[in-house]
């Protein structure tokens, strides 16, 4: 019998993989989150008014906010069915440490839905009268506010996973937590729409990108451990 | 891997206003099988999650080689695979990938060691068909691979004949005496009692 065990690096790297295969195999989990953001956004030229300068001024919002509901709304999927087909259960025999594996499967979720949200979010903003130049800007804030809210958001997903329909208690439970990727977020996104640094706010989302992610596994860990009781 | 041994004692457990486990105590050294056997609603499950560590015990404790597994879970766990009710199997993966991802996990494998253990489970034909079209009998044998290739020496398996014909429970039995010769112990959580050398197998009726 063999001593030789898997790296724990090895280990979360699986956990991606698997994670990535999977969704190519279903990509219903890749597509809603995206087809929900692009309609949200869609929805304000109508609702609001057609009028670019005034569609340019409510833009960050409008991006900021049907980004996070688009990404809240993913978040349901993220332990949910590693939790009833007995995955995670396994996870948590594996001899490997819960905390990495979680790390891995929280970055693959963010691969699948943040990501493809961040890529996205320039063209919306086009579509409301954001000029192309705010592109990059717009594609890296939203890409690490997402990271942010993937993690926070693995918390609150450990959490529910005992509830039945777990999906409202989440957002209510995780929304709050997200007010200051949505203070940050808007704000350096209303920066680089006018054409300004928007270094400043970049980096406190950057700071609560580093603390979501040193500090969420550990408690999604825990969290998952007392729902597998 | 000499002379595995895991000790219980005195283990209690409540379920709401249920005590479930009321001072279990067991002891099974390497070699043996031990039953468990009981009506439903017993505790079978229960006993087997909790010594695995999934289920919290209001009080005793679990001794795996005269070591408190509180002490080192991860070391615990890494020793141990357990099986529950339902195949721990993706219905979008097929049978190699989900080997390959979930026993990959615990240990370092090669495509050949997943293809020889699919083959000593009977599941050689079916391995690369996605878990989704398998019958529940196939998927418990494509998970049965999966803990023959952990190498481990504790196997926890609950009602591990659930779904299988009877040569899929002469597999089993195939598969159980050859671990415990091996050095390996297991403790299954049993209906039908498995037909194995009587000198190696061990029984706890737990009652309701």
């Amino acid at each position: 019998m063999s001593d030789r065990l898997t790296p724990p690096l090895t280990a979360a790297r699986l956990v991606v993989s698997r994670d990535l295969l999977l969704a190519f195999r279903r990509p219903e989990q890749l597509v809603h989150p995206l087809a929900f953001f692009v309609m949200v956004t869609t929805l304000f030229p109508l609702s609001v008014s057609p009028e670019r300068a005034q569609l340019r001024a409510i833009a960050p919002g409008v991006l900021w906010v049907a980004a996070l509901l688009a990404a809240l709304l993913a978040l349901d999927f993220l332990f949910r069915d590693d939790a009833q087909d007995g995955t995670l259960e396994q996870y948590a025999l594996s001899g490997q440490s819960l905390t990495w594996l979680l790390l891995g499967k929280t970055a693959a979720h963010w691969l699948l839905t943040g990501l493809p949200l961040s890529l996205m979010a320039p063209l919306m903003g086009y579509t409301l009268g954001v000029p192309m130049s705010a592109g990059a800007g717009i594609m890296v804030t939203v890409a690490l506010g997402s990271l942010a809210l993937s993690f926070i958001g693995s918390i609150g997903a450990a959490l529910t996973l005992g509830v039945r329909r777990g999906g409202v208690l989440l957002s209510i439970l995780i929304l709050p937590l997200a007010v200051p990727i949505l203070i940050f977020g808007s704000r350096a996104t209303e920066l680089a729409i006018r054409g300004e640094t928007y270094l400043a706010p970049m980096e406190l989302l950057a700071s609560v990108v580093v603390l979501s992610f040193t500090l969420a596994p550990l408690a999604a860990a825990a969290a998952v451990r007392i729902s597998l009781e | 891997m000499s002379a595995s041994l895991l000790r219980a004692e005195n283990l209690h457990l409540w379920r709401a206003e249920r005590h479930v486990l009321k001072g279990v105590d067991l002891r099974v050294r390497g070699g043996e099988l031990l039953q468990l056997t009981g009506a439903n609603g017993a505790g079978k499950t229960t006993l087997l999650r909790a010594l695995a560590g999934l289920n919290h015990l209001e009080a005793g404790r679990v001794f795996w080689n005269d070591q408190d597994v509180r002490e080192d879970r991860a070391g615990f766990h890494a020793a141990l695979v357990y099986l529950g009710h339902e195949p721990p199997l993706k219905s979008d993966l097929t049978g190699i990938e989900n080997l390959k991802y979930w026993t990959g996990m615990r240990r370092p494998l090669t495509d050949s060691a997943i293809a020889e253990a699919l083959h000593a489970t009977g599941a050689a034909g079916f391995g690369t068909r996605p878990v989704r079209t398998l019958s529940a009998g196939q998927r418990r044998r494509v998970a049965l691979a999966g803990l023959v290739l952990a190498a481990v020496p504790l196997w926890l398996l609950d009602e591990p004949t659930t779904n299988l014909d009877t040569e899929g429970q002469q597999l089993i039995e195939r598969l159980v005496a050859t671990h415990l010769q091996d050095g390996g112990l297991a403790i299954a959580a049993v209906h039908h009692r498995l037909a194995i050398d009587p000198s190696r197998l061990r029984e706890l009726n737990l009652f309701a």
